[in-house]
């Protein structure tokens, strides 16, 4: 794209930052927009699921129900408590929501289509949602009230107990990639079963860690069955509780958006990112950004199966997953992964 | 632990099947009605918004008995009467205070001539609790408006009274 505005008579800092610009809107916009579609559809499937009908009466099968949620909550008022910490209260959201904007960066979306193209991609997704976790206990610690302060206490444990795992679920795919870089890891997926099946998933070394990613992605993300710090039994609204108007609706947004992100990492890290599912040239036929889409959709119709179906863990329970099963599991099949790996030679 | 227990454990096969079940029940038909479009069928016996009936010549049923007011148990109902100019006994006052009601339908229960009924119609929300607050004009509106309906219900349930 900066050759392109070369092109038109830039010179390169002027068409590096048009470019980088346009780049971030032609991410971020959509992405905005997905999220509020993505709401819709989280509480249709939700809905389907409990022999509801969901949302249907706002715009066409009601479709643009949450674009009314946003106006509703757009003209409410701010509300900050009087014994918040104000400038930390208001900061929290935005870091939940711009941590959620800012790791879309590294998401390949086609072959080169990158907004940054850094060599250690992953790390960075790992980096910035550890970083996630920031504005959730802001929020909590900065509403200066117990419940929230409860939750965000859950939350930063649940989500570092899992980053845990998550890191070693992540190397045994940087292992067998040979690469940080998500689209190095993308083209490393193509026909890598059988020469035909594109994704580290189709792999049976690989599968059972893609099945411990996703569940530790759900837990990551604050979703149903591990929304804790959300519990709405024991703690209200969990961290959101004393929020109201734009600072609640950046925080779903953030929220929506990390899951968002969660199943682009699924489909991106073990089910071929924008590659079609099998290697023939014909599939090659749809824009990979249509995969890519598909993928994710699938995925986030997974994690709205999932809140569907499985009831809320137990934080002892959740504590135990994570640390007394998903970590050795992990370190057993970085073992495994290295072990193959180096018998066959891959290194070589 | 056995090892039958861990295989299912580790192959995750109650959550599994768990997920075949409401995917089972994401395709199958919605339980919702989508009111108000579509609204559930209403027995001859229900007990919604009251009425005063008149008879078909116009003239209003209404005695003033006041064995509606007598049995109320809410006292929701009251009734002020006096005879009117042609020597019949009349209401010149028939409140029923729509806040106080529970709906046990004791006063149609109690009406010797039909005259105060609960009707079909539930969708009577208002904005203001005033409203809320009928006077005789507004249940005998009631009663011209719901006739139609008061009579065919009364009848379906009459063989049972």
């Amino acid at each position: 794209m900066t050759a392109f505005f070369q092109s038109l008579g830039l010179p390169f800092e002027a068409a590096w930052l048009i470019s980088t610009i346009a780049g971030i809107l032609l991410i971020a916009l959509p992405l905005m927009l997905s999220v509020a579609m993505i709401i819709y559809v989280d509480r249709k499937i939700w809905a389907a699921m409990a022999l509801r009908r969901g949302p249907n009466v706002v715009g066409p099968l009601g479709l643009l129900q949450s674009f009314a949620d946003g106006l509703k909550v757009f003209l409410q008022e701010t509300i900050v408590p009087t014994a918040a910490n104000k400038g930390i209260f208001l900061i929290g959201p935005v870091v939940t929501f711009t941590v959620t904007l800012l790791a879309w960066a590294v998401i390949p979306f086609n072959s080169g289509a990158i907004l940054a193209d850094i060599n250690v991609g992953l790390l960075y997704v790992l980096a910035i949602s550890s970083l996630g976790v920031y504005g959730t206990i802001m929020a909590g610690w900065a509403s200066n009230s117990k419940y929230p302060f409860f939750s965000a206490m859950r939350a930063s444990a649940q989500m570092i107990s899992y980053e845990v795992s998550i890191g070693f679920i992540l190397i045994c795919v940087v292992l067998w990639a040979g690469s940080f870089n998500l689209g190095t890891i993308v083209s490393a997926q193509k026909g890598h079963v059988f020469g035909i099946l594109n994704g580290f998933g189709f792999n049976p070394l690989l599968f059972p860690m893609w099945v411990l990613f996703l569940i530790s992605g759900m837990a990551e993300t604050q979703r149903a069955p591990f929304d804790l710090c959300e519990a709405e039994s024991e703690l209200v609204a969990g961290y959101q509780t004393e929020y109201s108007s734009m600072a609640f609706a950046l925080f779903w947004l953030g929220e929506y958006g990390n899951v968002l992100l969660m199943c682009a990492l699924n489909a991106t890290l073990f089910w071929g990112g924008y590659l079609p599912p099998l290697d023939i040239p014909v599939l090659y036929a749809v824009p990979g950004v249509i995969w890519l889409l598909l993928k994710i959709f699938f995925f986030f119709f997974v994690f709205s199966w999932v809140k569907a179906t499985v009831p809320r863990y137990r934080y002892d329970q959740l504590m135990r997953l994570g640390w007394k099963i998903f970590l050795p599991l992990s370190l057993l099949f970085v073992f495994l992964v290295s072990g193959y790996l180096m018998a066959t030679g891959h290194f070589a | 632990m056995s090892v039958a227990h861990l295989i299912k454990s580790f192959t995750l096969w109650e959550f599994v099947k768990a997920h075949a079940l409401t995917l089972k029940y994401f395709f199958k038909e919605k339980a919702t009605i989508n009111y108000p479009y579509e609204k559930n069928p209403l027995s001859p016996r229900f007990r919604g918004e009251h009425a005063l009936r008149r008879y078909p010549n116009g003239e209003e049923r209404c005695i003033a008995c006041k064995l509606c007011e007598a049995i109320c148990p809410a006292q929701a109902i009251t009734i002020e009467a006096e005879p009117r100019e042609d020597g019949s006994r009349r209401t010149t006052r028939y409140d029923i205070d729509m806040t106080k009601c529970i709906f046990c339908g004791f006063c149609q229960e109690a009406c010797p001539v039909d005259a105060v009924v609960e009707g079909p119609n539930f969708e009577y929300a208002t904005e203001t609790r005033a409203e809320l607050l009928y006077d005789k004009n507004k249940l005998l509106a009631n009663g011209d408006k719901w006739e139609r309906a008061i009579a065919a219900n009364l009848e379906a349930d009459a063989p049972y009274r």
